[in-house]
Formats: C-alpha cells, sequence, structure tokens
C-alpha cells in the first residue's frame, strides 16, 4: 500500500480539532499516540455488542468476548513473533509487566547476585530493580554512556560476569531516541547465562521486533504507544521462564484448582493474569496491531526517520539549539533545549500555539543528571505527522525563543 | 493596600490584552520585577516540590506581616510567582489565610491551576498559605 498522508491523517478523528485556536500539532507520540477510528470503532463495537466476561461463561456473549480476547492473543503473538500464543502474557501496561518479571526475580536472586540497568532508563526500569536488589541484597550496575547518548558498549562488557543474572535494558530511549543495540547485548548478557529484559514501550510503534530472532527472555510494551487503549500491555516471556516464575498475584483466573488446604496455578499465560482482564482493551491492542500493519512498518520507519531528518536540520538553524541524543541510530524523537532558557517556558509557549511538546525530565532524571539539565523540550513525531507540522513546530520555537530572550 | 485591592488592581492591568501573548509578556515582564531571594537562601528546603521548574521561597516577618522573596530558574514561573508575591507579601497572616484565589482565573491564569502543567502554581500557593499558618500560629501563642 501506498503511503497517503492525508488518508492516514482522517483516519485519526483528533487530529482535526484546534487547541487554543489553531490547528493540533501533536507531537507529543512518544507519551502517548493517538487513536484511529479503527481502533475507536473497535472499542464501541465491544461494549455494544459482545460485553461479556470470558474464559468461564458457556453463554454465547462469552464465548465470543472469549474468542476476540485470544484471536487478538494470536495477532500479537504473530506480530512479534513469539514462539507460542501463551507466551504473551496481557498486563496493564509495560510498567505493570516489569514488575512482574522483578517480583518472580525476587525469588531467584540471591546475596551477591548482579543486575545491570543501562544509564537511559525511564524511571519505572530503574526503581523495580532497586526495590528488589534492596530485598535480595543484589547488585545493581549501571551501564553509562556517552555525550551523544549512546551506551558504551566496552563498559557493558565489562560489567558482565557470572554474578550476572539480570539485564535490563530499553529498546529505545524515550527521552533521546537513541536504539539500542539489543541483539549484542542480548548475546553478550547469554553468553554468562544472565536473562535479558528488553523494555519495548518506545519502539514498538516505531520498529516491529522479531522476538525468536531477538532470543530475548523478556519484551514488555504498551497498547497506548501503539495507536492502542492505555491500561493494556504486553510482557512475553520465553516458556521456560514462565514455569520458573511464581505467579505475581492470586485471584480468579490463575487457579487450577483450590481447597483450603492447596491451590494449584493454572498453566501460562493464566497463572500471571490473575483477575478479570482488560478484555475490551486486549481485543483494542489487536485492532490497533492491525491498523499499524495496514500501513506497514517500513513505511511507519521511512515517513518517520524524513521527519526526523527534516526537524533536525531546521531545529538546529535556530541560534542556540541544542539537541541531546545525537547517536547514530535512533527513532523520530528530538530532545533539545534553547542556551538560556528553560525548557517549561518554551513547553507553555508553544502550546498557546496549539503545539503539543512534552517538557521535563521525561522521567529520566539520570539522564538529566548526565547532561547537567533541568529538562528537555522534547518532539516526538508518528506516522501521522506532516512536514508542515515541524515547520510549525519551528516557527513556534522561534517565537518562544523571541518572547524569551 | 489590602489583598483584595492588590487582586482587582491586577484584574484591571491584565484586562487591557487582548490575547494571550501580550499577555504572558507582561507575565515576564513582572517576573523581573520579582523581589529576589538571597542568593545565600536557594536551600533545597526552600525548594517548592511539584514544579517543572525550580522555585524558591522565602518568607519572614516584619511589623506583623510576611515579606516573601522567590526566584524561579524558568521566566514564566517567575511572573507566576511575582503575581503571586504581590498579592501575597506584606500582608498579616490571617489576611493571607482568609484570601480567596479566583483572580487567578480572571487574569487568565487558570490554565497554570491545573496539576497536569506541573508549574505548581497551586502549590506556590498552598507554600505560601502554609507559612501564613505558621506564622498565626506564632502569634496565637
Amino acid at each position: 500500500m501506498s503511503f497517503d498522508i492525508q488518508k492516514i491523517r482522517k483516519d485519526f478523528p483528533i487530529l482535526s480539532r484546534k487547541v487554543n485556536g489553531y490547528p493540533l500539532v501533536y507531537l507529543d507520540n512518544a507519551a502517548t499516540s493517538q487513536k484511529p477510528q479503527q481502533v475507536i470503532d473497535c472499542i464501541v463495537d465491544y461494549y455494544s455488542n459482545y460485553n461479556a466476561n470470558i474464559h468461564r461463561g458457556v453463554h454465547t456473549l462469552s464465548q465470543e468476548a472469549t474468542d476476540a480476547y485470544e484471536s487478538a492473543r494470536k495477532k500479537i503473538q504473530t506480530h512479534f513473533n513469539a514462539k507460542e500464543a501463551y507466551e504473551i502474557i496481557f498486563t496493564a501496561g509495560t510498567t505493570h509487566g516489569i514488575n512482574l518479571v522483578a517480583n518472580g526475580f525476587s525469588e531467584i536472586l540471591k546475596k551477591g547476585d548482579e543486575i545491570i540497568v543501562s544509564a537511559m532508563e525511564h524511571h519505572s526500569n530503574i526503581v523495580p530493580w532497586q526495590m528488589l536488589c534492596e530485598k535480595t541484597g543484589a547488585i545493581l550496575k549501571v551501564i553509562p554512556m556517552n555525550e551523544e547518548g549512546v551506551l558504551v558498549f566496552s563498559e557493558y562488557e565489562k560489567l558482565l560476569s557470572k554474578k550476572t543474572k539480570l539485564v535490563f535494558v530499553n529498546h529505545i530511549s524515550n527521552a533521546l531516541g537513541t536504539i539500542n543495540p539489543i541483539v549484542e547485548i542480548i548475546e553478550k548478557a547469554h553468553e554468562v547465562g544472565a536473562a535479558v529484559l528488553v523494555d519495548g514501550a518506545q519502539a514498538c510503534s516505531h520498529i516491529k521486533p522479531d522476538l525468536q530472532r531477538l532470543d530475548v527472555d523478556f519484551y514488555v510494551t504498551s497498547a497506548h504507544k501503539m495507536c492502542g487503549p492505555t491500561g493494556v500491555g504486553i510482557l512475553y516471556m520465553k516458556e521456560e521462564w514462565g514455569n520458573k516464575l511464581p505467579p505475581y498475584q492470586g485471584g480468579g483466573e490463575m487457579i487450577a484448582e483450590v481447597t483450603f488446604e492447596k491451590t494449584t496455578y493454572a498453566g501460562l499465560p493464566h497463572k500471571f493474569e490473575a483477575g478479570t482482564p482488560n478484555i475490551c482493551g486486549g481485543i483494542a491492542f489487536g485492532a490497533a496491531i492491525d491498523y499499524l500493519n495496514t500501513i506497514g512498518f517500513e513505511a511507519i520507519e521511512k515517513h518517520e526517520n524524513e521527519l526526523l531528518k527534516y526537524a533536525t536540520e531546521k531545529l538546529l538553524k535556530i541560534d542556540g539549539l541544542k539537541i541531546y541524543g545525537t547517536g547514530p541510530d535512533k527513532t523520530s524523537v528530538v530532545s533539545f533545549n534553547i542556551e538560556g532558557i528553560h525548557p517549561y517556558d518554551i513547553g507553555a509557549i508553544v502550546d498557546k500555539l496549539g503545539i503539543a511538546v512534552r517538557t521535563g525530565h521525561h522521567c529520566a532524571q539520570p539522564i538529566m543528571d548526565f547532561y547537567k539539565i533541568p529538562g528537555t523540550v522534547r518532539a516526538s513525531f508518528a506516522f501521522y505527522n506532516t512536514l508542515e507540522e515541524v515547520d510549525a513546530l519551528v516557527t513556534a520555537v522561534k517565537k518562544a525563543k523571541m518572547m524569551l530572550s | 493596600m489590602t489583598i483584595e485591592a492588590i487582586q482587582e488592581e491586577l484584574i484591571d492591568e491584565f484586562s487591557m490584552f487582548d490575547d494571550w501573548m501580550q499577555r504572558y509578556e507582561y507575565m515576564i515582564e513582572l517576573g523581573k520585577s520579582l523581589p529576589l531571594i538571597d542568593e545565600n537562601l536557594k536551600t533545597d528546603d526552600k525548594l517548592i516540590k511539584g514544579c517543572q521548574s525550580k522555585v524558591w521561597l522565602n518568607s519572614e516577618m516584619k511589623n506583623g506581616k510576611i515579606i516573601f522573596t522567590a526566584d524561579s530558574d524558568a521566566i514564566i514561573t517567575k511572573g507566576i510567582i511575582a503575581v503571586l508575591v504581590r498579592v501575597f507579601s506584606n500582608q498579616k497572616p490571617q489576611a493571607i489565610l482568609d484570601a480567596n484565589t479566583d483572580f487567578i482565573d480572571e487574569i487568565g491564569l487558570k490554565e497554570h491551576l491545573s496539576p497536569t502543567r506541573a508549574n505548581g502554581l497551586v502549590s506556590m500557593i498552598k507554600q505560601m498559605k502554609m507559612y501564613a499558618l505558621a506564622y498565626q500560629t506564632q502569634l496565637n501563642n
């Protein structure tokens, strides 16, 4: 299918609204993506026609809902090329998935074991591990990054040893857009027998990871960054890990048999899916993946790279503007500051001009500490953004600069 | 001047502007007039939590009235706090405690009240009222 940007934009009702009297220019896609009509329709259809609890009712509605939910799981399995559908565990989102794994490892780690995280993690990928280390006596090590916002691979290799039990790294940095070399990171970790969890929250709207080829142990992501609804995501875990890790929460759905003496747990994936799940969310996640695949990830990548290149060139022409995250492999995120101006001030003024960007530390304070800055202005582009919108951003930033200096 | 009178004055001033840009430019101007906190008082315990930009706020009692000084690393935030200092500084603690803050809406700064803006306007007002409460409690004892 050819990439028709105007046709694509028509799929997203929100893109035609105005903000503060200006057409909305939505450049906060790294925080959450907008939703196409196809996904909105799917949600309406679910609640209008076959809302029911799943996996237990024998009645028709429950069957239909169960079929739709499980077929979404299959869709997700196919999309990410997982070996089995039951290796896909529905979660409330990336953070939930990370905590589920961290909780499981609290039973496995011993004092003196080591876990490695990268210096460019989101807070949600730092805090659970700190808690885990406090609980188990394991030691947290950090892969440093360089000025370009790229991980220093040789330092990573030095950190690895027989003591390393786990490596956690994001696929793509939310604050900088850097794509991390996860293939090599996974390979090296496996050489010392460590497991790897990759946080794909920022990646999956831009690229299509092949989980079997990556040979990753755990992979987490959220639907809402991929044109799906909030409150749902997935945790992929290799079957062997699924059998090894203990359940996270007790409740309905995750049991095989319950007596007051003993409960036996259900198999994968239900062991990790206690309680009534976000049924509609799971189904709509499937619809979002269908939508993205109709456009095609190759076309998405090509268009987004064009936006990134154009925005980088245009923004750098503004005097005193500095971009953070300048590595060779990055997605369509431009994190920047203008000398002498606080990012918050820029964000407040461009918002008045209808432009949605993010300002602040982007839940990645260690990165801001590294650069010794309070935060950045972050424009993050999606496939439905246009070159004209980049122009609007650049004009707005220039206006802000004029007002503020 | 009473708090109400100062608020009326601000509403008057801001009503002269036709659009947001003039309003923001005026706020930036106001920010420049902010009575600055002493550099050596810019310590962590003077920082107001909940702001994307840093805001330091200091208070002292002089002749039964609270004097506020402040600073911020962001210009618009500085303008906002300048407005608040103008309203609440040099006032008796009880008057600060009794004051309502509806004028913020009327001068077109309502959007800054939203917690998602994370600029801490709400936190700033709360902190000023906390200081007032502390001083008032001292006076009562």
